[in-house]
């Protein structure tokens, strides 16, 4: 009933990398990071060409089907046993809870659970299993985060992210209200129920500039397109990025070592 | 927001008794959203709720309580007819008539029957959501019988002419002002921010009512199968005093609010009041076993259960959606739900709100009616994580929408007004969606074609961009940069 417990596999010495399509149209410099942060603990990434989307679009708005296919054309591409590494909860959730849903009763059941138990959030991943150690080259900084939904409740990883914010020590991370409240993103209820999600993403803004931020970091790039393209159309000085670029640059990118 | 999108007409379909086009969902979540008092009065409400939550579960393994209540939930939805019959016999031995009744209307017909029998005129109410469900009130006084609430909450809303916009408080989207006026206008109450005073005033009316009425009829939080007990949660005295003044008591309740032993009531109890109102208890917890005996001085001469369907039966015939009929009516997921702490209850248009409503709602009204529930939601999730009984209403709103759309062939849809909202061009976009993005090669052309031509992208992108800017296409794909970095 409870989702189980996750024993964090020895870090390997590969991982695959799956990049998600918004990261891949829209926010590539954050794939990049998560790569090279990867590379950088002396983990090797392989990144299957031929991955597209996980899905989850056609998933939640109820079209199966259409999911299904598309998912089946990912399940081959982590042949070897080694970690998948997703730098988004939401895509993320959708392989590693949702998968073994939407292939039961088909001929991909124990392919897709058996992929679905190697799935990793890539924060998750580099605090639980690489163990990193940020070393922060920033000049101080307070940054407010926001942990997307699938992050927090179908990953179970809300402490990750301001656990490696409070390893830089020039940053300090500021303390909002209701946290734990979605940003309205949702996928396809953005556009299905326009004011609605504009009401949830404009309390969302003010509630971050409220803490004392003027930047924001999250873990998924649909609350990031939808958080910092809502600041921008209403012109408040708040600018968003994924939480690996950020993280990537405040450790010197390029020329940041392991501490 | 916009100042310019205010929408001047009221939030339609507030009205109790009046037919509500449950379709019309986004026109009253405008209403709601551009409507300042409602969106204070819930804001305000949620917090306190959630917060009162919070507190009351401080020091108890919370997750260890809720697989202990969704377990029980589960026992009891696992061996529910055989649960059902027992309850039955128990209830008849100890004195109590029971009644099933298929659907609302005939829940009605049998509570009129036993008022026509016993000669009733009045009937006094406690707080009941099946009742509103069998929409027991208008139907009762169509008929010449006075039906009065008698829950505070309730009696607002029905001094109101309106619908409860919560489960568990009924007047939640009035503020002390605005209950004030209303006294004022139809009691002649004095006008006042004083609720104590306003509590006092609505009692005295209502304890008048008691002594009168001919029949008081209430709902049910637990019907305990092993012993015929009848439980009842409630926080005024009005469930006691309607269910021992008149000489005649009507209960009416669903059918899946059946447990197997009294000890499962202690931790549903628990999880209950904890997870509602954020009580460790409730001021009034009742436990009906019977009528008046011989030797007793009071409670009424007749009990009655009436055991409502109403579209259960059919929901449970289906291993996921059986998960639907655990829920307890905490009101725990309206208290957390973001949509609607936004639009409020009556945005809704359905006798049940929030969470609950859009994954019980489309069985009892249908997926033509009800299209628009399981939509509205951002699947974040807050719901499921408090539910006391862990239903997974999340999965269960992704099913809905499944079944909305008839999108899974491997699982043919079977909730009544299934497939109302596959249209075709939207159908043809998923099928378009799933053709590019299972061929890698098509997926990267597209994709790398649009980079190419990120400048040319149209800044703006229909209902997306007039809360946004439109995200911007990345020159060269993630795709593109990994390929010439391996060169």
């Amino acid at each position: 009933m409870v989702d189980p417990i996750r024993v964090y596999p020895a870090k390997p010495s590969k991982v695959y990398f799956y990049g998600t399509c918004l990261i891949d149209l829209f926010y590539p410099d954050a794939g990049m990071a998560g790569i090279r942060l990867l590379e950088r603990e002396g983990i090797e990434v392989i990144f299957p060409d031929d991955q597209t989307c996980c899905g989850q679009p056609a998933y939640t708005s109820g079209y199966h089907d259409e999911a299904r296919t598309v998912a089946a054309a990912q399940l081959g591409l982590f042949p070897q046993d080694w970690p998948i590494v997703v730098p988004s909860g939401s895509c993320g959730g959708m392989m590693r809870k949702h998968y073994p849903d939407l292939f039961r009763d088909t001929p991909f059941e124990n392919l897709a659970a058996e992929i679905a138990g190697r799935v990793w959030e890539l924060t998750d991943f580099l605090l639980n299993v690489c163990h990193i150690k940020l070393e922060d080259l920033g000049e101080p900084t307070t940054v407010a985060m926001h942990t997307s939904c699938s992050a927090r409740r179908e990953m179970g990883i809300a402490e990750v992210g301001p656990a490696l914010l409070g390893q830089l020590t020039n940053v300090t991370l500021a303390e909002q209200a209701r946290p734990e409240e979605c940003c309205g993103f949702g996928g396809t209820f953005a556009i299905r129920h326009p004011e609605i999600s504009g009401a949830m993403v404009s309390e969302k803004l003010t509630t971050l500039v409220d803490a004392g931020a003027r930047e924001f970091v999250t873990t998924d790039c649909g609350c990031l397109m939808n958080i910092a393209g809502h600041a921008e159309k209403a012109g408040t000085p708040m600018t968003g990025q994924h939480i690996l670029s950020f993280l990537w640059k405040r450790t010197g990118g390029e020329g940041g070592k392991r501490s | 927001m916009s100042s310019s999108e205010t929408v001047s007409q009221p939030a339609a379909g507030v009205h109790a008794g009046h037919q509500v086009d449950v379709r019309d969902f986004h026109n009253r979540a405008r209403a709601a959203i551009h409507n300042p008092k409602i969106r204070q009065n819930f804001r305000k409400a949620m917090d306190g709720l959630m917060a009162k939550r919070t507190a009351a579960f401080e020091g108890w393994d919370l997750e260890a309580l809720r697989d202990l209540g969704a377990n029980i939930r589960l026992r009891a939805l696992a061996n529910l007819p055989d649960l059902l019959e027992q309850l039955e016999q128990k209830l008849t031995a100890n004195g109590i008539r029971v009644h099933w009744a298929v659907d609302g209307d005939e829940a009605c017909q049998i509570v009129r029957d036993i008022c026509v029998a016993r000669g009733a005129k009045r009937v006094i109410k406690g707080k009941s959501m099946v009742s509103e469900e069998m929409e027991l009130n208008h139907y009762l006084e169509a008929r010449g019988i006075e039906a009065l609430e008698s829950d505070l909450g309730e009696y607002i809303v029905q001094l109101a002419d309106e619908t409860p916009s919560h489960i568990i408080m009924p007047a939640i989207h009035k503020n002390t002002a605005e209950i004030s006026e209303l006294m004022h206008e139809k009691t002649g109450t004095d006008l006042s921010n004083d609720v104590e005073y306003l509590t006092a005033s609505a009692r005295q009316q209502l304890r008048e009512k008691f002594m009168n009425a001919d029949v008081g009829v209430s709902g049910v939080n637990f019907a305990v199968a092993e012993t015929g007990t009848l439980c009842l949660v409630e926080n005024e005295g009005n469930g006691r005093m309607t269910t021992t003044v008149p000489p005649c008591h009507i209960a009416v309740t669903g059918i899946e609010k059946v447990v197997p032993r009294l000890e499962d009531v202690t931790a549903l109890l628990a999880l209950l009041t904890r997870s509602a109102t954020g009580q460790h208890i409730t001021t009034y917890f009742n436990m009906i076993s019977g009528p008046r005996k011989e030797d007793e001085l009071d409670g009424p001469e007749e009990v009655h259960l009436v055991l409502v369907d109403n579209g259960r039966s059919s929901i449970y015939q289906d291993d996921q959606l059986l998960d639907t009929l655990r829920c307890i009516r905490c009101g725990a997921c309206m208290n957390h739900c973001p949509v609607y702490t936004r639009v409020g209850g009556h945005t809704y248009g359905t006798t049940y709100p929030g969470p609950i409503g859009k994954i019980l709602m489309p069985h009892l009204i249908g997926l033509d009616e009800g299209r628009h529930l399981p939509t509205a939601s951002s699947l974040c999730g807050a719901c499921g994580e408090v539910c006391p009984v862990r239903i997974p209403i999340p999965d269960l709103l992704v099913r809905l929408r499944q079944e909305s759309v008839d999108g899974d062939k491997l699982h043919p849809a079977r909730v009544p007004g299934h497939g109302a909202k596959r249209g075709r061009a939207e159908a043809m976009i998923w099928k378009g969606w799933s053709w590019m993005h299972s061929r890698p090669g098509a997926y990267r052309f597209g994709t790398g074609l649009a980079a190419r031509f990120h400048k040319l992208q149209p800044g703006q992108l229909g209902a997306w961009t007039r809360f946004r800017t439109a995200p911007k296409l990345a020159p060269k794909t993630l795709h593109e940069q990994l390929k010439e970095r391996n060169r």
